[in-house]
């Protein structure tokens, strides 16, 4: 299992647009995916999840992949998340 | 009289709308309940009006690129997604296998519990997707029914009103028919206010609009004709004349002839503006027979910088820096006032941006500098004369302003000079400001330093001053007043104010010949600059720059493309 946390620095949190961009990019590798904010954690290639999670500037996300490929996806999200939020 | 209705609401887009009211009718798709006994074949019929809807939700998508960009038409790849959401989907399987009812109803359920969801979040912007997921649901149902989305239909361009609209919605409106949005819901960030920012029409929100409007019991025939009397409790708006007013946010139901004429007035200024606007922007500033000059804006708050590039101006010519401390409780701090700063700097994009320092006393006051009451203010302990007095003050003020210079082209000019000895005190701070940004290791660059001609003091020795600093500008307001004596407050006087006096414009003529000998450039910032009757006479005069209100820019421009110094 990979994992990395990132705080976002979007002014407005994982709105609508970035959250589908993420689930895409994250739907793209065989692997499990999950976002984390806090206790709560959900899986990343399921918008209405990855949207409830109401993450805002200035928290923190905590990024889970495991299984097929999953360094090449850990290292595409972290790339995603430092270009988009 | 007549039954004329105001009503007031956000506005999100400014501009004038007058036309015929057209009430959005949303159906509200009631969705029964029913038995199947066939939960396979059911969810078959929901997962192919699921692959419809997202048919339809591409075809949004390719027209909302064109019509509003990718950015914002991304909600519809968004919508796509949120259709083939595994949570989504089983939930509505799920609902139809185990309670054995019909799809349209376990979408329905479905919809509304994840609307849920995001109506109980806390973040504005995630409670506005609930309308999203509504959206997306009522969409597979209407499929599953087999009723075509209801859109508006009809010749005349209207003024439609709806409680909101979803995105799917307003992509489907015929865009030339529509002069202007009103919802009762929505918030600045909904579709229909970004799509109306795109179109450029007024629009507003909040607008809490009746489903009818009452017939006063007088009996005045509305200029529309009558609805049957005794048989309605009132008449419905479709069809009813209104005025939408974006820029003071209010709306108008069946108005009267005074305010109609208004508007339509208003309207036709605005539509000018418009045109003086597509014609002249990205133009130069430049006589017929091929004089240039530079126009700039005034601002008054970082907030205006938005008008000063929407109307083209080609700098900030006076950027008064007084709203940092009147809008503050204490001293604004170096960061505060360096991050306005900045920001104007930054969103000029390397265009000049001249900041005034702090003129403050008569008639702007801020409590916490503890000012004593003066006889004659205006003539009083104001402006450079505090700041030389109150060292600190202005340096932090001073501090700012150099740190900014950074991010942009930034200028400085000192209000209220009267002699050469504040102008070499000015430049000693300033020398102790830049030696100490220096040991602090804060970038700066140069900046120009010029001052305000506004006593009839700096007029008479603007040859001394010249030596001294890189521009003029005149401060034509206060210049008026101290030459003619004579207080602008007092309406009394206002019948012997002149503001083209001989004695102010051989005032403005001195100048611009002392500063040009000296190598400064010249400038007008007060309210005659803006004074079209004079463009002329000042571009004969030599002046090298006007700044005028953001609004002003364009219509100076219009006059300086139509005047011809030859003849």
């Amino acid at each position: 299992m990979q994992e990395l946390k990132y705080v976002i620095k979007d002014k407005e949190g994982i709105h609508a647009r970035p959250a589908g961009a993420f689930v895409k990019e994250a739907a793209s590798f065989p692997c499990k995916v999950t976002i984390a904010k806090g206790e709560k954690e959900v899986d990343a290639k399921r918008i209405f999840g990855v949207m409830g999670l109401g993450v805002k500037c200035g928290e923190e996300i905590t990024v889970r992949t495991d299984g097929e490929q999953e360094e090449e996806a850990i290292a595409a999200l972290g790339k995603f998340l430092e270009g988009n939020l | 009289m007549g039954s004329i209705m105001v009503l007031e609401g956000k506005s999100v887009f400014g501009g004038i709308a007058i036309g015929k009211l057209s009430v959005y009718g949303k159906k509200d798709r009631a969705v029964k309940r029913s038995k199947v006994t066939d939960t396979e074949a059911e969810n078959s019929r929901f997962l192919e009006a699921k692959e419809e809807a997202k048919r339809q939700l591409a075809g949004f998508y390719e027209k909302a690129v064109k019509e509003v960009g990718e950015v914002n038409a991304a909600i519809f790849e968004i919508h796509q997604m949120m259709l083939d959401d595994p949570d989504y989907l089983e939930s509505v399987t799920n609902i139809i296998k185990t309670q054995e009812v019909n799809a349209e109803f376990a979408v329905a359920s479905t919809g509304d519990n994840f609307s849920a969801m995001f109506a109980a979040m806390e973040d504005d912007y995630m409670r506005e997707r609930a309308a999203d997921v509504k959206d997306i649901s009522n969409r597979v149902i209407s499929i599953l029914q087999g009723s075509a989305a209801g859109a508006m239909t009809g010749e005349e361009p209207v003024i439609l009103l709806a409680d909101d609209l979803a995105p799917s919605e307003t992509v489907q409106l015929d865009k030339s028919k529509v002069l202007s949005f009103v919802t009762r819901h929505g918030s600045t960030n909904s579709h229909t206010a970004i799509l109306a920012r795109t179109m450029n029409i007024p629009a507003l929100i909040g607008v809490d609009f009746p489903e009818k409007l009452k017939e006063e019991p007088s009996g005045e025939t509305s200029a529309l004709g009558n609805a049957a009397a005794g048989t309605d409790s009132g008449e419905a708006l479709d069809g009813m004349l209104g005025i939408v007013d974006g820029y003071q946010g209010k709306f108008y139901i069946n108005p009267d002839e005074e305010t109609l004429a208004k508007y339509q007035k208003l309207k036709e200024e605005d539509e000018q503006k418009k045109r003086l606007l597509q014609e002249l922007k990205g133009k130069e500033n430049v006589t017929l027979d091929g004089k240039k000059i530079n126009l700039y804006a005034n601002i008054g708050g970082v907030a205006d910088v938005a008008n000063v590039l929407a109307n083209d101006a080609g700098g900030i010519g006076l950027f008064r820096s007084e709203f940092l401390y009147l809008e503050s409780e204490d001293y604004p701090t170096e960061e505060a006032q360096f991050s306005a700063y900045k920001t104007v700097a930054e969103n000029m994009a390397g265009k000049k941006v001249i900041i005034r320092t702090l003129d403050i006393g008569a008639d702007k006051q801020a409590g916490y500098f503890n000012l004593e009451k003066e006889e004659n203010p205006a003539m009083g302990y104001r402006a450079i004369r505090i700041c030389l007095d109150r060292k600190e003050i202005f340096k932090t003020q001073l501090r700012a302003i150099y740190r900014a210079s950074y991010y942009g082209t930034i200028s400085i000019m000192f209000p209220m000079i009267i002699s050469v000895a504040e102008v070499r005190a000015i430049k000693e701070i300033i020398g102790e400001v830049k030696a100490e940004l220096d040991r602090d290791g804060l970038p700066y660059k140069e900046v120009e330093i010029g001052i305000m001609i506004e006593t009839p003091a700096a007029v008479m020795i603007s040859d001394l001053l010249a030596k001294e600093v890189d521009f003029f500008s005149i401060g034509t307001n206060d210049l008026t007043q101290y030459t003619l004596a004579i207080d602008r407050q007092n309406p009394k006087l206002d019948s012997i104010y002149d503001a083209h006096h001989e004695a102010v414009l051989r005032m403005l003529k001195m100048v611009v010949d002392n500063g040009h000998k000296e190598g400064c450039w010249v400038g007008i910032c007060g309210e005659l600059g803006a004074d079209t009757e004079l463009t002329e006479t000042f571009l004969r005069m030599g002046f090298d720059e006007l700044s005028v209100s953001p609004s002003m820019v364009l219509r100076v421009r219009d006059k300086i493309r139509n005047t011809d110094l030859s003849k």
